[in-house]
């Protein structure tokens, strides 16, 4: 699949109070969740977010809490992808079990300016900034994680296991 | 081959003679946990697999702590999810408020972690119970969903970092100025994806109270798990209090270690933590002149028997400044008991502070003591990210509790020794 987009870029260390505040944390419904997403890292993201923009970002990205929400919010709001130096551990379980795709890239990650127009082959992870031409590979995910995306997702993959 | 004490916890739920560094495992789970912000998730998505019944209602803890007592109609909609899940598969370790107490205080207390299990919660700072020589972390809702159906999960073998702490404390150091230096040190990914394990003379001597502080916030530099291998103080934690059998693991002496740090103990200020990252911490004799209008005392991180008498040491006679709110968390009911028993909450109450039932609350910007646009706040929580107390525009400093304590006599931060 090719996912395409314009993209956003924020700085290292993005935190999950960041891309959801606790305060909106009474509701798990993901469009709400949406309303707020990034909101604390920049308060106009999500009126200005449109279908598969995609979010550039340094190291750590979602580091912090183990909340599903972020990435749920970050999905829910139209983000195609998070392109990043590097992922807090949490997050990166989180957005493969829900089906998030997040890449990392430290190249791109760097590169990339806000603004840019960017494809990704999620297969292969390669990334192309439309913009200058430039061209990244993404690090490869495990094989096991690929079949959890593969399967949409874990518990899909659960459910399988268990018949 | 050798095996540090998470290589051979995981490579025992495992079933596996050995496991190494990177390799992918299905491993049993002893214990799962969820709280009222991410169980109501996890049910959605447990309900999804299409099993009747939970792997075992006896290893199942949800903890309604962070909204509660409900804050709002929301927060309670989503704290009766975890009450109706509880009774619809007979949970045994749902905790109602009254019963009720932060996640991580909670579960060691009750003895329903305890050394050689591998545990995970959804929640990020589940990563406490390492201190008792158990392999612990957070993970999210929908991994939490998969344990309660599977009883099992699949994790990365983490490379391990030893932190070696020699020395002996100074007065008024403990467990989380340990931690905040090691976090200043090496940063808020400085071990991601790691395992931390902690050991030295400083760390033989902690307090199990002190261990937990520490191991808590591994998470807070990119830690997979933090962990202490188990020795008589464990011991003497663990016996007549774990409600199942538990194994002590020991790191072999020629295990492999990314990396080892050395640290001299002796020399480690309480520390304070800058906003906006944990690892923003430097010795409180040079915080400068920071003026507060809070200080919150608590948390999974310092809301033990331990971190309230060392307040109350302080507080005692004293009065809280008149620009400053002071609100006290005990963590569990257990340590609200002890602590009113103790005469604690006398001395909080008599300086003018506030006592809460316990809560998550402040910690996460919850409730039960935000902050306005502009306001500042000394806390023994975890996390000073933006917002993470309030207005986008407050700030949070994160400190022991003795040094939380101090400052709010003062009305600025200032060290133990400015009020002894």
């Amino acid at each position: 699949m090719e996912l395409q987009g314009k993209t956003w870029k924020f700085g290292s260390d993005v935190d999950t109070d960041a891309i959801i505040p606790a305060r909106y944390l009474n509701t798990s419904d993901p469009a709400e969740l949406a309303r707020h997403c990034m909101e604390d890292a920049d308060p106009a993201f999500p009126d200005k977010v449109k279908p598969g923009d995609m979010i550039i970002a340094g190291k750590n990205f979602g580091c912090g809490s183990s909340r599903e929400h972020a990435p749920i919010a970050i999905k829910a709001a139209g983000v195609s992808c998070v392109i990043a130096k590097t992922f807090a551990r949490i997050f990166y379980r989180n957005a493969f079990n829900i089906g998030l795709p997040i890449f990392e890239a430290p190249e791109a990650a760097e590169d990339i300016k806000e603004g840019d127009e960017v494809t990704v082959d999620t297969g292969s992870g390669v990334i192309t900034n439309k913009t200058t031409g430039k061209t990244y590979q993404a690090t490869p995910v495990p094989p096991f994680m690929q079949q959890i995306i593969a399967a949409g997702g874990l518990i899909n993959y659960v459910s399988e296991r268990m018949k | 081959m050798p095996m540090t004490i998470t290589e051979k916890i995981l490579a025992a739920h495992a079933g596996k003679e050995q496991v190494v560094p990177g390799e992918l495992i299905n491993a049993r789970v002893d214990f799962v946990l969820g709280n009222d912000i991410t169980a109501p998730v996890a049910i959605k998505e447990f309900e999804k697999i299409g099993v009747n019944d939970v792997f075992d209602r006896e290893r199942i803890a949800l903890v309604p702590d962070h909204f509660t007592p409900n804050k709002d109609i929301k927060s309670a909609e989503q704290a009766k999810l975890l009450k109706e899940f509880s009774r619809k598969h007979g949970l045994v370790n749902y905790f109602e408020v009254g019963r009720m107490g932060i996640e991580h205080c909670l579960l060691p207390e009750q003895g329903l972690v305890g050394p050689g299990d591998l545990i995970i919660g959804a929640d990020s700072h589940t990563c406490t119970y390492g201190a008792l020589g158990a392999f612990s972390t957070g993970v999210g809702s929908t991994d939490l969903a998969a344990a309660m159906a599977l009883g099992e999960t699949w994790l990365k073998v983490p490379e391990s970092i030893k932190f070696e702490f020699a020395g002996k404390l100074q007065p008024w150091v403990g467990g989380k100025d340990l931690i905040l230096h090691t976090i200043g040190d090496i940063g808020v990914d400085g071990a991601l994806y790691q395992a931390m394990e902690f050991t030295g003379p400083a760390i033989e001597s902690l307090s199990m109270d002190g261990r937990l502080t520490m191991c808590n916030m591994a998470i807070e530099a990119g830690g997979k798990n933090g962990i202490i291998v188990p020795d008589e103080i464990t011991r003497t934690y663990v016996e007549g209090r774990c409600k199942r059998p538990y194994q002590f693991y020991q790191s072999d002496p020629d295990a492999k270690y990314e990396k080892i740090y050395h640290y001299d103990a002796s020399l480690i200020e309480p520390q304070v933590a800058f906003p906006h990252l944990p690892e923003n911490s430097r010795p409180v004799s040079e915080a400068g002149s920071v003026e507060i209008d809070q200080v919150v005392i608590g948390s999974c991180t310092n809301g033990r028997m331990e971190d309230l008498r060392e307040a109350a040491r302080l507080l005692k006679g004293k009065k809280v400044h008149k620009n400053v709110r002071l609100v006290v968390f005990p963590g569990t009911q257990e340590i609200y008991l002890q602590a009113m028993r103790e005469g604690l909450f006398e001395i909080f109450v008599k300086a003018g502070g506030a006592v809460s039932t316990p809560t998550c609350g402040p910690c996460l910007g919850g409730h039960m003591g935000i902050l306005a646009k502009g306001e500042r706040a000394i806390a023994t929580t975890n996390r000073n990210f933006v917002g993470r107390m309030g207005d986008p525009e407050s700030e949070v400093y994160l400190a022991n509790p003795a040094v939380a304590a101090a400052s709010a006599i003062l009305g600025r931060i200032a060290g133990p020794g400015e009020v002894e």
